[in-house]
């Protein structure tokens, strides 16, 4: 610590210069924690799904609808505890830009399922009362300003017609990569208005005994293998997952650049401590004629770099944390969007290995310098 | 330029690490550009390639994807009869109702994917423009036969000209291949739209597509059909709806790669500062040099800012260079509308390196111009007296 | 009508907020062809009194007049090219741009005027005829003895056939064998060739060639 002063002054002998570069290396690492924190909302997102629920839906495609007789069959077999079933909506509110999951759902066995999606009591009874209730995420009541009470409108696209629904209650779920975004109403209503016309889209079930999920997958898909509704039966993380692929290679992708990006910000941070070592070589000559040995003054280097990095570093992934982590339009879009304590880490890894490897051929310069042949260019 | 060019060239010759590095990092900024402007545009592609605005494209009222559609056989046949459907040489209409289910199929690695299967009828290929068998024969009518897409044999299996695919509990023969323009066409299944109602959402068309006699008059068109009692539907131009599909994750694409590269590009003009503020203070007697002899601060000013564009055009080139490999490359994603995926290549085209060039340069300029003042506006004694 | 006049100059510096005069009230005369000598302790302002002349600094009070042109009233934007026609500086350390050959580095002070290549070319091959580097025009500066950079150095200073030559301390950095090459080279500049020329010097033997010797010490111009 007795070098602190020399340090400092050599990293202040250009202001300038040392803010530029502890300034790129910011917008490096703020880049890193922004991509990779889409990367981890995704792997988030693909596990979300309790491994205790399964999803049992049409073999065939996704869109395709399952008879309700299925579910009678499905509750009879032993180990299932219990069977409910939704159907997706994709109904429009005021234009299609305003995107939200609507569910059709079988209220009093549906919510039982899932208890990480909170309502309170009285809002559930409300609901429950009504034919066109509906329950609604905390986020979509603030994204839209909606009140409980108020009644909204849905255009239908698979169902035509205009939809009106009445808000009862309000659910927060209790891991945020769940999503606070959807909406739930009453199956009856469907069925009702379609002229009885819909079936389950897919079937939701709780096991008796959760690690019997594999086996019983396989064998409710057996049940119905040679019907006219052959099913596809996995765990709800599973299903969920199948979604994330859907994305695309989204880690590769964020990987490539995020090397790109290293390498960019390695070239300038590099670049800066050679044109730093360059000037100085005359001094590094006489501190060593002074008594400074090699090993001590490349050190001195490697310190140097290592400081920039991990300062910029510090800006960049701060500033994403603070700048990214309620951003509203990326957490309808990635529910749970955030800069996690392993990105930040990762982060500091980074800008470590950064500063070493910006400082390496520097120091190296410094620890070989011979004092003769550096001394000997002054005029 | 009064400066001669020679003098930046060699100067730029002189210090080769620093050249380099700054060009190399500018280059890496105008590559991660264009590689992603060629995902965003390649996916892009594969939507607006996807229709013609000849061609008129009828849904059920209200469903905002063919998915979601739902036509009788009535309203087809209302819609055959109507006089601004065009008519080929034969005098058949040139219309096509057509189903459309998404299925879920293994990818070659096991995933599943979902897979568009649309039902067409015969004059399909007719109608809908740009679209040609290159391998095997068109399906027979009646027969259990499916043309793949081009973009499909490759991802899946079972599904080459010549191989038996099974969904919906039957087998079906793959009897060819066909390309529609790198459009969305392409990862797609087609079938007998009457072979597949049965099997899939009974006697409804999602449907109905059709070649308009005069494409200018489509307004009118629109009017006329969205007006008819006997009709419950909205009526679009072909190449406009796909092109309005998924515009959220095309745009998406676009803003991302804007904001990456925007994001890199600052890092990469720092780094382009730095080495040219050392360029200007390790050549001080040479600007005083050129001062004394009469050349203009407005002059050096402007051969340090070439200078520091040469670097960034030599970045750009060795960034665009980098990008052509991945032209072509196919990957894929899901088209949100319909809920299917859909393989789409990379497309670097001259325009978009043409681009990479000029985001080069405006980094060069950004980057040049202060150490470029800097080197203008020194007194001449303190600039002789060195580095 | 003297070719370069100097009248009732001052020249402050400023250090932080100190004022530090270099000269208070120099007056000065050189008539046409003249080789007049500078000399005085390190720090006296012999070579801001060179720049001032070539207007690449602005006295604090005074006139300079070259060639009966006001100098210090020209606007600055004219300076440069005023400089280029009238002007041949020889500085110490040669300041040749190490990236271009002599013969580029002789032709630079051409580039500012409308010359074609070909008159250019005649120039520039005459000039480094009369220092006697022809044999040299390809050669980078890293390939020339200090002395043969020198003389492309002049070579430069003479291309545009200036009004006055300003030499500072051109023997400062040779060897005595080279500093002799150059000072009889200025010499017959000035005799054969009639070119005015003032060089500053703090070299005493280097002083004699020339027709008189100034010397400026403590701000005062005495012959």
């Amino acid at each position: 610590m007795r070098y602190a002063r020399l340090i400092w002054a050599n990293l202040m002998r250009r202001k300038g210069r040392t803010l530029l570069t502890v300034l790129s290396v910011a917008v490096a690492l703020f880049l890193f924690a922004a991509l990779r924190s889409v990367v981890t909302a995704l792997a988030a997102a693909g596990e979300v799904g309790s491994e205790s629920r399964l999803v049992s839906r049409s073999a065939i495609g996704i869109t395709f609808p399952l008879p309700e007789a299925h579910a009678r069959r499905i509750d009879a077999l032993d180990g299932v505890a219990s069977v409910s079933w939704a159907n997706w909506f994709g109904g429009v509110y005021v234009n299609p830009q305003n995107f939200f999951a609507q569910f059709a759902v079988v209220a009093d066995t549906y919510f039982p399922m899932y208890p990480e999606v909170q309502i309170p009591p009285e809002q559930l009874e409300a609901f429950e009362g009504e034919r066109t209730a509906a329950i609604v995420g905390q986020g979509l009541m603030e994204r839209f300003g909606w009140r409980v009470g108020q009644t909204v409108t849905l255009q239908g696209t698979i169902f035509p017609g205009d939809w009106d629904f009445t808000i009862r209650g309000v659910y927060v779920p209790e891991d945020p990569s769940f999503g606070d975004e959807a909406f739930y109403f009453h199956y009856e209503y469907l069925y009702e208005r379609t002229n009885r016309n819909v079936t389950p889209g897919w079937f939701i079930l709780r096991l008796d005994n959760p690690s019997e999920a594999a086996a019983m997958s396989a064998r409710i898909d057996q049940v119905f293998e040679n019907s006219s509704a052959p099913t596809k039966t996995e765990t709800e993380k599973a299903f969920n997952a199948g979604f994330v692929t859907m994305w695309g290679n989204v880690g590769f992708l964020v990987r490539a650049i995020g090397t790109a990006v290293f390498f960019a910000i390695l070239l300038v941070a590099a670049n800066t401590m050679m044109m730093a070592a360059r000037e100085r070589t005359h001094e590094v000559a006489v501190m060593k004629t002074i008594g400074f040995g090699d090993r001590l003054l490349s050190g001195l280097v490697m310190i140097e770099a290592v400081l920039i990095t991990m300062l910029g570093g510090a800006i960049g992934i701060f500033g994403a944390r603070a700048a990214l982590g309620g951003n509203e339009m990326l957490s309808s879009l990635l529910p749970g969007y955030a800069v996690e304590w392993s990105t930040v880490a990762l982060g500091f890894a980074i800008a470590l290995a950064l500063g070493l490897a910006s400082g390496l051929v520097p120091a190296w310069q410094a620890a070989r310098l011979s004092v003769v042949d550096a001394l000997r260019k002054v005029a | 330029m009064k400066i001669p060019l020679i003098y930046n060239l060699r100067s730029l010759r002189q210090r080769p690490v620093s050249t380099l590095t700054t060009a190399v990092g500018m280059a890496l900024v105008v590559a991660v550009f264009v590689a992603m402007m060629a995902l965003s545009n390649g996916f892009r592609a594969a939507l607006v390639g996807t229709g013609s605005p000849d061609n008129a494209f009828v849904l059920r009222k209200g469903a905002n994807a063919e998915m979601n559609s739902g036509l009788g056989r009535d309203v087809a046949n209302v819609v055959g009869g109507m006089p601004f459907v065009a008519q080929d040489p034969q005098g058949r209409p040139m219309i096509s109702a057509e189903t459309f289910v998404v299925i879920s199929a293994s990818r070659r690695n096991g995933e599943l994917a979902n897979v568009v299967v649309r039902g067409v009828s015969p004059m399909a290929l007719e109608v809908r423009k740009g679209v040609e068998i290159v391998e095997g024969r068109m399906f027979t009518p009646g027969a259990s036969e499916i043309l793949v897409g081009a973009k499909l044999p490759s991802r899946f299996a079972d599904m080459a000209v010549g191989d038996v695919f099974r969904f919906a509990g039957r087998d079906w023969n793959v009897v060819g291949r066909f390309v529609a323009e790198g459009s969305a066409f392409e990862s797609e299944i087609w079938g007998e739209n009457e072979q597949f109602m049965p099997l899939f959402r009974g006697q409804v068309f999602q449907s109905v597509t059709f070649r308009m006699t005069d494409p200018s008059g489509f307004e009118g068109i629109e009017e006329t059909m969205e007006g008819d009692p006997r009709l419950f539907v909205d009526v679009f131009r072909e190449d406009a709806f796909y092109r309005n599909q998924s515009s959220l994750l095309g745009n998406l694409l676009q803003f991302f790669a804007i904001f990456v590269s925007g994001v890199m590009a600052i890092g990469a003009v720092f780094g382009a500062i730095n080495t040219m503020y050392a360029a200007v203070a390790s050549r001080g007697p040479e600007i005083g040099v050129l001062l004394t002899l009469g050349f203009t601060p407005r002059n050096v000013l402007g051969s340090f800012l070439v200078e520091a564009v040469l670097i960034a055009l030599l970045g750009g080139l060795l960034g665009g260079l980098a990008t052509l490999p991945i032209n072509g490359l196919v990957t894929s994603t899901t088209n949100w509308d319909s809920f299917s995926e859909l393989a789409f290549a990379f497309r670097v085209t001259p325009g978009l390196l043409l681009q990479g060039l000029i985001f080069a340069a405006v980094m060069g300029v950004v980057g040049g111009f202060l150490p470029a003042r800097r080197a203008a506006k020194q007194p001449v004694a303190e600039a002789l007296r060195g580095a | 009508m003297p070719l370069v006049e100097i009248r009732d100059l001052r020249k402050s510096y400023f250090r932080d907020t100190q004022e530090v005069p270099v000269f208070d009230g120099v007056n000065l005369t050189i008539e046409h062809g003249e080789f007049l000598a500078l000399m005085g302790p390190s720090g006296s302002g012999k070579s801001t009194l060179l720049n001032l002349i070539a207007g690449l600094d602005k006295p604090s009070a005074g006139t300079v007049a070259v060639g009966g042109v006001e100098v210090t009233a020209m606007k600055p934007r004219r300076l440069a090219g005023w400089r280029a026609e009238h002007i041949g500086f020889v500085f110490q350390f040669y300041n040749l741009l190490p990236v271009l050959t002599a013969y580029q580095n002789v032709e630079l002070p051409l580039l500012l005027t409308r010359l074609s290549k070909r008159h250019r070319r005649d120039h520039v091959l005459t000039a480094l005829g009369v220092v006697g580097l022809t044999d040299r025009a390809e050669h980078f500066p890293r390939q020339l003895s200090g002395g043969q950079e020198q003389r492309v150095g002049i070579a430069r200073a003479i291309v545009s056939d200036p009004t006055v030559i300003l030499a500072d301390e051109p023997t400062g950095d040779l060897d005595a064998t080279s500093a002799d090459e150059i000072l009889t080279l200025l010499q017959r500049l000035n005799k054969e060739f009639g070119k005015t020329i003032l060089m500053v010097t703090h070299d005493a033997h280097a002083a004699e060639r020339a027709h008189a010797v100034m010397h400026l010490d403590k701000g005062v111009l005495r012959r």
